[in-house]
């Protein structure tokens, strides 16, 4: 059937309504726990950019790689990364998919092709690039994504990422999330010019689009992806999105200067990616409410036993905080 | 055993590991060009695909190497000159010193960052800093530092074939020292140090391009009966502190000599972890001889008056020997 304007199949488009539902949910479970103190870290939300991580991941297999940032639940949960164990690392505990050495700000799977969130505003494109070059090395038509900010489309390695990939057609996506906001800094006063444009003189395709269009993300992520499979190198596209949470829950408590206004952010929450979504797949077919109920029940269930088994897990042992930092250090020698 | 320059077995070691195990991939500022001489020829012998000429950026290379490592790619990344670690330094220290603990020992990172470093040459302060005190505090990084060619060339073969990333790091300007080096296949494992020369006196240890100075003073003040024993600690992470504490239970005397600025140095490491652990067997005060805080001159004159030499470490020794209490 062709849904919701598009001419997906109707199990992606509810795959994809999905995937931005647990992902929606299994935040504003972490921002109460957050709000409530059960959090020993941090947390960045994705709450309103759901449909960029999901639209593109939906073209990738474990065997493909992505690199994500330090908002990076959306990521790793579109790419297929185990809700439980996320929410027990951000719990800091011992089943935590990173043990609880990593937290929040670094929740991988590297048998799913998760590299990792990333603490390092920009960190995750020079990996991606790495693992671009391995993939087309291997020949096997493995590709890398890049998930990154408008933030960190201003550090140089952006630049130098965009330049080597063209330069040996590397299988690189590059997906900028622009979501208004590099970190308490409104976009436009710390960026200029086009952020999807910075990939013109490198020669790399780019395309900007409304990334709270899961169906326009997961159109133009088709494109990228099949272009850097057949061996024709790196794409950019910019998605435009909008962050309707903090940079950081509980921000509230320290930020001095109000950074933006309340009406700015109404309008933007009018335009929430899963809504819109579930608007056109009911006006493309009544009869799909149904199921989209189901799927959410579906997915409370999932979100509800996420926190059982973090809340069950041990805590780390702390004998273990000096444990593999190494993969193989000679016996008897101090590290 | 053959005699080699020091550039010669690095590349010798290069060489025999990209043919061993076709899962290398090499890259770097101008490895084709090669203007140590460590890579000379690879690029002709193993492709374009496997050995690389990257544009000058280092932010971008040192976290490449990370990501090729992470999806099951041996890595040799060339940093060229110490210096240009700095530029690189979110690959290597919040990316690559991190990722395997931060995800829990999910993936092994397989890479080897070659640079020189250190001073000596007239390339003035923003291409002589020694840089292994810098990257021993990260943690998560290995630093080998070869003081001989047979070294190098078992000490590098090793960092290749290590699970972990490494730093091997060649003293700048000594690339051409010879030596002899084995002829057939050999290994050095990384954390075993070596004793050099063997004296009940005075143990003196030397870090990297320390070793023949110290080895020079040694044999100098063998003329007058003194026996120094002269230790290389051949990588100074992971550290082989037992060498170096049972040589300071026989001698028990210590003078470590490190070209590196003095605050933070290895030395100053070494220093701690022997008072720490071996107190009672010392007779006198650690002396360090090592580079005052300040940049490396361009004049030669200004640039031998900070880096050790044999006068300074001679000095050092003989300030140890001849210590009293209360004097």
């Amino acid at each position: 059937m062709a849904a919701a304007g598009s001419n997906l199949p109707r199990e992606e488009l509810l795959e994809m309504y999905r995937r931005m539902m647990l992902i929606r949910r299994m935040e504003e479970q972490l921002a109460r726990d957050c709000a409530a103190g059960k959090l020993p870290g941090p947390v960045h939300l994705y709450v309103g950019e759901e449909a960029i991580a999901v639209g593109v991941c939906q073209h990738l297999s474990d065997r493909d790689w992505i690199t994500s940032t330090h908002r990076g639940h959306g990521h790793f949960l579109a790419k297929g990364g185990d809700p439980a164990r996320m929410m027990a690392e951000i719990y800091g505990r011992a089943d935590g998919i990173c043990g609880g050495f990593g937290g929040s700000m670094h929740v991988a799977d590297f048998s799913k092709g998760i590299i990792g969130a990333n603490g390092i505003v920009g960190g995750g494109i020079a990996l991606a690039t790495g693992a671009a070059l391995a993939s087309q090395l291997d020949g096997d038509g493995r590709v890398a994504v890049a998930f990154f900010g408008d933030g960190a489309a201003n550090q140089g390695v952006l630049m130098e990422a965009l330049n080597v990939a063209s330069l040996w057609k590397l299988p690189l996506i590059l997906v900028c999330e622009n979501n208004g906001f590099s970190e308490f800094s409104p976009t436009a006063t710390v960026t200029s010019g086009s952020i999807a444009e910075r990939a013109r003189p490198f020669g790399v395709p780019f395309v900007e689009i409304d990334g709270n269009d899961v169906v326009a993300v997961w159109q133009a992520a088709n494109a990228a992806v099949r272009r850097a499979r057949d061996g024709q190198g790196p794409s950019l596209i910019e998605a435009r999105t909008y962050r309707t949470r903090g940079h950081v829950e509980y921000e509230v408590t320290f930020i001095t200067e109000p950074y933006r206004g309340e009406a700015e952010v109404e309008a933007w929450r009018a335009r929430d990616p899963i809504d819109r979504f579930a608007r056109r797949l009911r006006e493309g077919e009544p009869g799909i409410a149904d199921e989209l109920a189901r799927i959410d029940r579906e997915i409370e269930a999932i979100v509800l036993e996420a926190v059982h088994f973090a809340e069950a897990s041990p805590e780390p042992e702390p004998a273990s905080a000096r444990g593999h930092m190494f993969a193989a250090v000679a016996r008897g020698v101090e590290p | 055993m053959s005699r080699k320059r020091m550039i010669q077995a690095m590349n010798e070691a290069l060489l025999e590991e990209m043919e061993r195990d076709p899962r290398i991939v090499l890259f770097g500022e101008d490895v084709k060009a090669s203007l140590f001489g460590d890579t000379k020829g690879l690029w002709k012998r193993f492709g374009p695909d496997r050995v690389r000429d990257t544009p000058i950026c280092e932010a971008l290379i040192s976290g490449m190497a990370v990501g090729a490592a992470a999806a099951g790619w041996r890595v040799v990344c060339h940093m060229m000159f110490g210096n240009f670690v700095y530029t690189g330094m979110d690959g290597i220290a919040n990316q690559a010193a991190k990722l395997r603990y931060m995800t829990n020992g999910q993936i092994k990172l397989p890479i080897t960052y070659l640079a020189v470093s250190g001073g000596g040459r007239s390339a003035a302060a923003q291409h002589s800093d020694a840089i292994h005190p810098v990257l021993a505090n990260l943690g998560g990084i290995k630093v080998v530092m070869p003081g001989s060619p047979a070294d190098a060339k078992g000490l590098l073969k090793a960092a290749i074939r290590d699970d972990d990333p490494v730093f091997f790091l060649q003293a700048a300007g000594r690339g051409g020292e010879p030596g002899e080096v084995p002829d057939e296949e050999y290994v050095i494992p990384l954390g075993h140090a070596a004793v050099r020369r063997s004296g009940r006196d005075l143990t003196l240890v030397a870090i990297g391009p320390m070793v023949r100075p110290a080895l020079k003073t040694a044999e100098v003040l063998a003329c007058e009966g003194i026996e120094v024993e002269v230790v290389d600690p051949r990588t100074v992470v992971p550290l082989d502190l037992e060498a170096i504490l049972a040589s300071v239970r026989r001698t028990r005397r210590l003078v470590v000599v490190d070209e590196a600025r003095d605050t933070c140095s290895v030395a100053s490491h070494l220093a701690a972890l022997v008072v720490e652990r071996a107190f009672d067997a010392l007779v006198a005060p650690i002396r360090r001889v090592t580079v005052p805080d300040c940049c490396i001159p361009y004049a030669p004159v200004l640039e031998r008056a900070v880096l050790p030499g044999v006068d300074r470490i001679e000095e050092a020794v003989r300030a140890t020997l001849g210590w009293r209490r209360g004097t």
